[in-house]
């Protein structure tokens, strides 16, 4: 059974309310049947160093990827992670973790492949439970298993590959990574380990936006009147655009996805996971460098 | 033209130093679940940075290839034995432990010895499945930096 959404003000204003909770929100339903929260970051370590009491690890580069092939799990392998982490197909999810949610976003990105149905992220993330003072637990929580059933993941709506993204150059594009990887500098270190792509620079057409500008210092999403002034009135993208977003593995670009799809509520957002460790290293793909589209 | 001889390259990852042998025999010993808890345990033992660094920095240097911003300084000294200073945040428990392993294996050797780290060090920790591959390149960084320092300053 579903629980009741967060009614907080701040997420009325957002397209689809029902994808956010507020730590509030969390700490009152901690114990509801039917809830499952977890913890997703991009240091494989915090969770055990104290974690929201309750939630589960989910953790999004040994658990959620495909050892083998550059892809994610597939249906038979997300319905066992589930079912092992006490998470069935009519669990409310919810997601939270550190540096703005970055890597929860991308948690919630892939449990929307699979079309999880009740998928939620905690705003703030662990650093706002911590700065509030929330209680945190290390012991390692077991929900009891579950037969999660199998669903095929479903790229198309909200997944572009490589040729998707050739053929969509010229529509809006959005590069989610610092602006030194924008412009291709970062890759100009002479005697310094590189950053794992052969080119430097960005889609061509593709304008910058770096990811975390959608966030406070708290954590927490900005309200949607400044999302709006960030991506519509400064990077004009409208509601009716096919976007893709991008960045380096596609983490930080799930960030922004969840802003245009869930809180800004653009019908056609995909992310392209490939990105640029991808992009950077093909054949003959067209890049552009500096600090222009 | 006479081709050079071709001259066998030492192998220089053949032998570990016995402290980072010591090391790695410590993570291969325990089961996989327990290796991580190995891993947060070296991490709660990165010793503090002395003052001539705490809040400096600018005196050191970054290395962007781990997740979270490490900063690292090394020292050279007249006996070429080799200081390791790691400064990184507490929220990076896996920064922090991989910063600790190079600190308990690697600081007071003297530079030769430091140098003769195989790169390929960090993938014996058992760890790759772990932590991902992704995630420990930030180690190998780590170690490519403090050679490199090294041979700066020796």
């Amino acid at each position: 059974m579903a629980l009741p959404y967060d009614s907080a003000p701040k997420f009325a204003e957002y397209a689809h309310p029902e994808m956010i909770v507020s730590t509030e929100w969390v700490a009152a339903h901690l114990d509801d049947p039917g809830l499952a929260v977890a913890e997703s970051d991009e240091d494989v370590l915090l969770y055990e160093t104290g974690h929201i009491p309750g939630a589960v690890k989910l953790d999004w580069h040994t658990e959620l990827n495909d050892p083998v092939t550059r892809d994610y799990v597939d249906g038979p392998g997300f319905a066992r992670l589930m079912s092992e982490k006490g998470i069935g197909r009519d669990t409310t999810l919810v997601l939270y973790g550190d540096k703005n949610n970055w890597w929860a976003a991308y948690a919630l990105w892939v449990c929307s492949l699979f079309g999880h149905p009740d998928l939620r992220l905690m705003d703030g993330g662990r650093a706002k439970w911590i700065a509030e003072g929330r209680p945190l637990s290390t012991d390692a929580a077991k929900r009891p298993q579950t037969g999660y059933p199998v669903v095929d993941r479903d790229d198309r709506q909200l997944r572009a590959f490589k040729d998707q993204v050739l053929a969509h150059l010229g529509q809006p594009l959005i590069d989610v990574r610092s602006p030194g990887e924008y412009s291709g500098e970062l890759l100009h270190m002479p005697d310094y380990p590189q950053e794992g792509a052969l080119r430097g620079g960005h889609i061509p057409g593709a304008k910058s936006v770096p990811w975390a500008r959608a966030a406070g210092a708290d954590a927490t999403f900005k309200t949607r009147a400044e999302l709006e002034a960030i991506y519509q009135d400064e990077a004009g993208l409208t509601p009716e655009d096919d976007v893709v977003v991008y960045c380096r593995i596609g983490e930080r670009s799930s960030h922004t996805w969840f802003v245009l799809h869930h809180l800004l509520g653009y019908p056609r957002v995909r992310n392209y996971d490939g990105s640029w460790t991808e992009w950077g290293n093909s054949v003959r793909v067209p890049i552009t460098r500096g600090t222009s589209p | 033209m006479t081709p050079q001889p071709v001259t066998p390259q030492p192998v220089s990852g053949a032998t570990l130093h016995p402290r980072l042998q010591e090391i790695v025999d410590d993570f291969r010993s325990v089961p996989d679940k327990d290796r991580l808890q190995l891993l947060l345990e070296f991490s709660r033992d990165l010793p503090a940075l002395p003052e001539r660094y705490a809040g400096h920095r600018d005196q050191m240097e970054p290395v962007p290839e781990c997740q979270t911003p490490l900063f690292l300084a090394v020292e050279v000294g007249p006996d070429e034995a080799v200081r390791l200073f790691f400064d990184a945040p507490q929220e990076a428990p896996t920064t922090r432990g991989f910063a600790a392993i190079l600190h308990a294996g690697l600081d007071g050797l003297g530079a030769e010895e430091v140098l003769a780290t195989p790169a390929e060090f960090s993938g014996q920790l058992g760890l790759a499945d772990l932590v991902s591959p992704l995630r420990l390149r930030g180690m190998a960084a780590m170690l490519a930096r403090i050679k490199r320092q090294v041979r700066e300053k020796r």
